[in-house]
Order: C-alpha cells, then structure tokens, then sequence
C-alpha cells in the first residue's frame, strides 16, 4: 500500500520536475501542467465529465436501454414520463424515448467524431499550404476561404444537402464543407508566424525539404491551437446537425437521431410535451459540456486569449 | 505641515501562491521639491504613485498609517471626494503617451475635459486655457493640435501634451511616472525641462519615478531608492555619491563615469538581506 | 521655405492614390467573393441528382418536347458558357420560375423577404438593448455574481438548440400562459386587412392605424423576435465584454481616473467610445447570423420568410428556389460585411 503512495509520489515529482532530463519528459511535464490547470477549473471539469459519461452511454448502449429502440408498440404510445418501464415515456408509435436517447447518443458522436476529423484536418491543409507556399497560392487558396466565410453556414450547408441528398453521411459532408474555412485561417496565420521564425530557417539551411517542415514542424505547433478551436466548435456541429435532423434532411427515420426526435415530438408539442423536450434537453446538454470544456482548454492552452 | 506625508504604505495582490507585497511599509514626506523615487522594475516604485491617488484596483489592496495632503488624510475620503483630489490637488503624467490618451477623442477634448471637471467655466473659455496650456508646452500651432487625434503625435509632443492636460487644473502635487522612459532619447531631454519649468513656476511638489539613477540624481533635489517593495536608502541627490547601502552602491558602481573611468563595470549583486529589515523613513 | 511647401504639397496629395487603390482593391475583392459565391450555388445546381427538364415537362413528356426544353435551357452548351448565362441571369434578377408553384423565384423572394427582415430586425434590436449594457456591466464588475449570471446567459445561448428553445417557447408562452400569439405573423381574422407597402406588418398596420392589427401582430411576433433577441443577446454581450475588459485595462483609462472624472464618465466617455467601432462590426456579423437563425425559427413559428421559403423549396426538389434563396441570403451577408467594413472607416479615427 505504501509502496504504492511513494510510487505515485515519484511519478509527481517526476511530471513537475524544473529540470526535464529529455524532450519526452519535458513535453510530458508540461501536458501535466496543463491537466492541472485544467483540473483547478471545475466548470471544464464538468463538462469533461458529462462528455465521458456521454462516451460511456454510447459505448454501452445495448447494455443500457431498457427497450429496443425501434420496437413499436402502437397500443403503448405516448406514455407519460415515469410510465412503469419507460422513464422517460413513449413516442407516437410507443418506441421507449430513453431507449432512443441512448442510442441517438451514438448517432451524435459519430457525426461530431466524423467532422472533427474532416473539417480541421481540410483546414489545416489549405492553411499550412497557403501560409508556407505564400505568393499566388496563398492569394487564391484564400480568397476561395473567403467565399466559404461569405456563406450563411446552415443555408450553405441547407444547400449542399439538397444537392448530395437527405442523410447522416451527406449532413456530415456539408457541416464539414461550411466549417473548414476558420481551421485554415487560424492554420495559417500560425503558419505565418512560424515559417519566419530562425530555427525554421536553421531547419531549412539542413536541407529539410518543405514538405518535412510542414509536417514535422508546422502542423504539430498548430494543433494546440485548432483544438481549442475544435472543441469549441463542437457545440456549433451538433446543434448544426440536429437542425438539419429536425429539417428531415439529416438522419433518416426511423433512426433515433436527436434532432429528429424532437422533430417528430413537435406535432404533439402541445400533449405531450415531453416527446420534444427530453431530445432537446439531451442536445442541450451535450453542447454544454462542449463549450464548458472548450472554454476551459483555451485557458489551458491559450491564456492570451482567455475570458477569465 | 509637509504637502504630502506617506506613513507605512503597504500595497498588497492576493496570487494563487498567497498574497504578495508590492509595497513593505513605505513612509516618506514631500515638500515644496523634487522628489525622485528609484528602483527597477517590480521594486514598487510605480505602485507607490498610483496608491497615493488610490488607484490601485481591486483585488489590490492599499493598507497606511496615513497618507496625509496638506494634514488631510486621503484614505479617510469618499470616492466622490477623492475625484476632486485626483487632477486638482495630485495629477500623473505616465510612461507612454501613446497607451495613455485616449485614442478616439480629439486632443482638444481630452485637455478640456480634464479642465471643465474642476473649473465651472464655459467651453470659450476652456479652450481658450487649453490653447494657453499647449503653448505653454511649446507645442506649435495648437489650434490644429487641438482637432489632431493622438495618434497623428509624435511621442514628444504626446508626452508635452499628457504635461499640458495633467498641469491644466492646477494641481500642487504632479507624479511623473517614468514620464521619458518611451521617448526618443533627443526629446527626452526637452520634455524634462517643459515639464520641470513648469512645476518650479508654480511651486508645485513632484515626484519623479524612475529606473534611471543617474537622470533621477541630476533632475531631483531627494532620491528614494526602493529595493523589493521597501526604501532602503534616503538621500540628497546631491550627495549620491556618499551613499551608504550596498545596493545603491551596486548601482552607482554599474553606471559608467566619464570623470573616473573604469574598465569593467561591476556587476549588481544582489543581497537577500535587504528585502528584509524595516522601511527607511523618507522625511 | 521651399523644402515644407513641397512637403505639405505632398502630404495634400500623397493619401490620394492610396485611398483610390484600397478603394480598388475592396471592390475587386468584393466583385472576387460575388462571383465564387454565385459559382459555387451555380455548381451545386448542376450536380444535383434531379433533373431540371424532367422536372418541367414531366415524366410522360416526348423526347422532342425533353430535347426542347433541354435546349431552351442551355443544357446542351458547355458548362462554362452555362455558367455565363447563370451570371447574366442573376445580375437581372432572374433566378428562374419556381417549379413549385410557377412564379419567377425573385417575385417570390421579394414577397418573403420583408417578413424575415421584420423578424431579424426586431432579434437583433432586442440583442443590442440588452447585450451592450449587459457586456459592459459584466467587464466593468468582472467576477462579481453579475458577471457570472451573464456568463450562464451566453454559455446557455450557444449550447441550446434555437428549433428547441422555440418550441419550449411556443408550449409555455402560448400553450399553456396563452400570453401570445402562437404561429404565424397574423390570427386569421386580422388577416387581409391591412394594405401591403413595405411587406413588414408591424410597420404596414401602424402606417394604416390599424392598431388593432398591430397589437395581434406584435403579439405573434415578440416570441420568436425574443427568442433571436437571446441568440444575439448571448453573442453581442459576450463581444462587448472581452472588448471592454482590454479596454479598461488600457492606460488611457488610467489617464481619465487621474483627470478625476467619475467611473461612470471613465466607462462611458471613455473606454465605451473605443469599443464603438468593433461593437458595430459584431452588430452587423449578428444581425446576419440572424438572417440565417432565422430558418429555423422560421419553420417553428409558420413565420413565412426566406428561411421557410427556402427550407419549403428544399422539400420539394425545388432547386431553382433554393438556389436563388440561397443566393441572396449570401448577398446580403456579402453587403453587410462590407457595410460595417465601411462604418469602421467612418467611425475609427485612426483608419483614416
């Protein structure tokens, strides 16, 4: 037991050392040091809770639910919140809503994951490339960013699913074409900054080839950056895609989509509220959780920029 | 009565570390002269000026015996009282003219402002006076620098101009908080003596706060040389050279001399000793 | 002499070029990002999966009546030739007929556009009135409970679901309290009344004194403008904080507490003045993001704007509508910009 105490001791003393013995270490060191400061702010914490809880749900989700989520009970319908068996009440065809909430959860992440992935990484592309090409490459790759910018993002995104087709991968598809503009900008103005600097001409003096700059030492000096930006953005996706679920042109019925749900909650909204509410309450809470954590990491990682 | 009389001045910032003490009980008085007040940076000096107009903001706290203007205690005063000490009895010119005017309002408004705050006068007349004031600074055509904006100033004429708004109410006391320090070393000269004519013909009580001994020694009549939050040494700036504590010492022997040419200069080093100790009285 | 006369001479003359090659280059940029904006929608039209000719002449129309109409469109051209017609059409204003319903897209627009316009407007005036004063408030007591409360306010604002909250709105307000009116602009007896001249109702019935018509209007309109008055209440004040809190920690500000001026005419006189010109430039980023909030406010609340009309449109593979809505909510986006881009050189001293 001791034991046990005086190695957790050891590996502290190791994480806030003043004098880190290797680059690994150091990095490390500083990670902790931000986990500190992100573990002193209880909101951010918070969030981070609800958004592992949220994991946890998805990951466990046959485990969890109480009902299939698409099994139909036409005799059952629209039960009540605190109906035996179904907490959270029915839907119009008497599907269990807490069921469907656990797997909607599913449907969620896998839309926010898709678009974290997609968008910043198109962005991180268009950005490092203009910024570190520069001259006419820059001008055009930038002006195209601009007209991206220009659009209403949800009547672009309105648009690109009309064209593409009603569905979850065609919905990720158009978040993700209205939400790269910012991650390149942001991507290249770090990149301008960076490239001037002298270890990059160092760097380029030994013969390192651009391609090697960018990804060995551009993007990584980007990320901490588009992270922040990220997380803080995921608020906007889901609320994007639930908008474009409760427009019928994201998940399709009968998928347990959250924003579909309170689509189809909404005939009723005057009956039998809690159809609509719970979905929305789900969505709320989950954007929450994104922008308390967002907002607590950009202290972490960009105190410059910080609102406390 | 002294104009001004600092007793155990203590500045304090509550940090996530505990609370640290920018100002350790700092007591000094000021008469009819020039006061210079020196240190580097982090040493208290700056805060020592903006406590006596009670301006530090919350969550600094200020903490004194007294700070005592012509026996009126100002910590005993409401804020609406102290507005009227602020500008008219006690002015501050500070480091920068460029962060320290207002950058969308015309010079002109800024000065006459700070005049129609204390005097109950009309606009004519304001502006007539802030004309006088510019002139007064040696600052050409000041009916066009009236409508200029700061940023069309260089730092020469911006600082000339801080002088004008600052000394435009009459006030007795004027703190020059490193008032050169951003300026152009050919103008810094030119600044100093608008600003010092100007205090001597009114017989005004100033205190000059610097990091540089040696503008400080030939500008002033007293120096207080401030070390970690504390006075460590009092003396006429006349006879800085007599100085006795180690660290103005120190910073004396890293200055060059023209009259005792060396060929190193030494280097400050620092005794962990004179943070603690009591306060040197400045009286 | 001589040497200050040519100096001044050059100081009269020198801003000039510059001025008229900024104004160049803002122009070329603007006409830059119309031009893409209309050529990414005109690419969006053509990869869409439904055929514009079958859609107009119908399933069982001949093969020579299809290759008509094929022609008559300019499909047979190549794309770039297209794309030129596309151009030409909506510098005319011709976005095409609506397939829905057989009118020109543009008549259309114009008859939902106001109704958006009204809705915004109101959002966004509810936004202003409330935000500044609140963002202020908040940067001036930063920490204390009020700043607090205005920080629940935003975070809340950009975590809640507009369609949802609109709903909730809809259940309390009209459903259950009845202090509201419930969907649409108008309760059918008021409808019809009042003589259409600027297409928005508040301002047609008042015009008209027909305040009775006024009053049922407001009342339909106050939920949903409220609850866009939240959305942009939440951003605007959250701007006007963090612009405050870097104002008031500026030395200038230090200057004015010096002069003795109250904390009142420190805030207000002083470091507000500075926050003028970037407080308009998020007025106008608001008030479009409003435009497009405004969508699905729109479908809540049967509120027959662009937003519905476009959404409508999307529903029935009605692309020439979609299209020309989107268009234009895009231009409008486009002109805002620039008009707050125009009123920050008017307003900031320094940019001139």
């Amino acid at each position: 037991m001791s034991d046990v105490t005086s190695q957790n001791q050891s590996w502290r003393e190791w994480l806030t050392t003043d004098a880190p013995t290797s680059r690994r270490h150091a990095r490390l060191a500083n990670l902790y040091q931000g986990w500190l400061t992100l573990r002193a702010n209880s909101m951010a914490m918070f969030g981070l809770g609800i958004l592992l809880a949220l994991l946890l749900v998805a990951l466990l989700a046959p485990v969890l639910s109480p009902h299939d989520p698409f099994e139909q009970s036409l005799g059952n319908r629209l039960q009540p919140l605190g109906t035996e068996g179904h907490i959270l009440g029915t839907d119009s065809l008497g599907r269990d809503i807490l069921s469907r909430l656990i797997y909607g959860s599913r449907i969620t992440l896998y839309i926010v994951a898709l678009v974290a992935l997609i968008a910043p990484v198109a962005g991180l592309l268009v950005g490092t490339v203009a910024g570190y090409v520069g001259g006419w490459t820059d001008t055009i790759l930038m002006r195209i960013t601009d007209i991206f910018l220009a659009f209403p993002r949800l009547v672009l995104a309105l648009a690109f699913v009309a064209a593409l087709g009603a569905g979850i991968e065609n919905a990720v598809l158009a978040i993700s074409l209205t939400a790269w503009p910012p991650y390149a900008r942001i991507a290249r103005a770090e990149t301008l900054t960076i490239r001037s600097a002298d270890y990059i001409s160092a760097i380029r003096l030994q013969g390192a080839g651009a391609l090697r700059i960018i990804t060995k030492h551009i993007w990584p000096l980007c990320i901490s950056s588009l992270i922040v930006r990220v997380t803080l953005d995921m608020a906007g996706i889901i609320l994007a895609a639930a908008g474009l679920g409760f427009l019928g042109l994201g998940a399709q019925p009968p998928s347990p989509e959250w924003g579909a749900m309170i689509s189809e909650g909404r005939r009723f909204i005057l009956d039998h509220w809690w159809v609509a509410t719970v979905p929305g309450l789900a969505i709320f809470t989950v954007s929450l959780a994104f922008n308390l954590l967002g907002d607590g990491l950009r202290d972490v990682l960009d105190p410059k920029d910080g609102s406390q | 009565m002294s104009l001004l009389e600092v007793e155990n001045l203590w500045v304090r910032f509550p940090t996530r570390q505990g609370i640290f003490d920018a100002v350790r009980g700092v007591s000094f008085t000021l008469e009819r002269e020039r006061l210079g007040i020196v240190g580097e940076s982090g040493s208290g000096k700056s805060m020592t000026g903006r406590a006596i107009l009670r301006l530090i903001r919350k969550p600094g706290i200020v903490e004194a015996d007294a700070i005592r203007l012509e026996g009126r205690n100002l910590l005993d005063l409401t804020e609406p009282e102290m507005r009227k000490v602020r500008g008219q009895k006690i002015s501050m010119v500070m480091q920068d003219p460029k962060f320290s005017l207002n950058p969308v309002m015309t010079i002109g408004d800024q000065i006459m402002e700070a005049y129609l705050l204390h005097n109950n006068t009309s606009k004519a007349q304001a502006r007539a006076k802030a004309i006088a004031m510019l002139e007064a600074v040696s600052i050409r055509d000041p009916e066009r620098v009236m409508r200029a904006y700061p940023h069309e100033m260089s730092g020469g004429m911006g600082q000339r101009i801080m002088i004008a708004m600052m000394l435009i109410p009459d006030p007795q006391i004027l703190i020059a908080d490193e008032p050169t320090s951003a300026l152009d070393v050919s103008v810094q000269r030119q600044v100093l003596d608008i600003m010092d004519g100007l205090v001597k013909e009114r017989g005004m009580g100033l205190i000059f706060i610097s990091h540089d001994l040696n503008l400080v020694s030939e500008f002033c009549d007293r120096v207080l040389i401030m070390y970690a939050g504390r006075i460590v040494e009092v003396c006429d700036a006349d006879k800085l050279h007599q100085a006795k504590h180690p660290y103005t010492q120190g910073l004396l022997n890293s200055l060059p001399r023209l009259d005792q040419p060396k060929k190193h200069l030494e280097v400050l080093k620092r005794d962990d000793a004179w943070a603690d100790g009591e306060s040197v009285g400045g009286s | 002499m001589s040497a200050s006369d040519t100096n001044q001479e050059r100081r009269r003359r020198a801003p000039l070029f510059p001025w008229i090659k900024g104004t160049l280059l803002t122009l070329g940029s603007i006409a830059v990002t119309m031009l893409g904006l209309l050529f990414v929608t005109f690419v969006i039209g053509r990869v869409m999966p439904i055929d514009p000719v079958l859609a107009i002449v119908g399933e069982r129309a001949s093969q020579s009546t299809y290759d008509a109409v094929y022609e008559q469109l300019g499909l047979d051209k190549p794309l770039i030739v297209q794309f030129f017609y596309y151009l030409w059409d909506v510098v005319r204003g011709d976005f095409g007929m609506s397939l829905l319903n057989a009118r020109p897209v543009s008549e259309d627009i114009a008859r939902v556009f106001p109704a958006t316009m009204e809705l915004a407007t109101l959002g966004v005036f509810v936004g202003i009135v409330l935000g500044v004063p609140l963002g202020v408030v908040a940067a001036v007591n930063r920490g204390s409970w009020i700043d607090q409360i205005a920080r629940v306010v935003a975070l809340v604002g950009y975590s809640m679901p507009i369609f949802w909250l609109g709903l909730m709105g809809l259940l309390v307000f009209y459903g259950v309290l009845g202090w509201v009116g419930g969907p649409g602009r108008l309760d059918i007896f008021y409808q019809d009344i009042v003589p259409t001249r600027t297409g928005m109702i508040l301002l047609d019935s008042a015009l008209a004194g027909e305040w009775s018509v006024f009053r049922n209007a407001f009342s339909h309109i106050v939920l949903p403008a409220s609850l866009l008055g939240y959305y942009s209440l939440a951003y605007i004040s959250r701007m006007t904080r963090s612009f405050m809190l870097e104002q008031l920690s500026a030395e200038y500000v230090t200057t004015a507490r010096v002069k003795g001026l109250s904390e009142r005419a420190v805030i207000w006189r002083h470091a507000f003045k500075n926050i003028r010109v970037q407080l308009i430039t998020v007025i106008a980023l608001s008030y479009a993001n409003l435009l497009e909030g405004s969508v699905l406010t729109e479908i809540i609340f049967s509120w027959p704007g662009i937003g519905s009309y476009i959404t409508t449109a999307l529903l029935s593979a009605d692309m020439n509508a979609v299209l020309g809505g989107t268009v234009v909510v895009g231009l409008i986006f486009i002109c805002l910009n620039i008009l707050s881009d125009l009123l920050y050189r008017v307003f900031d001293p320094r940019s001139k």
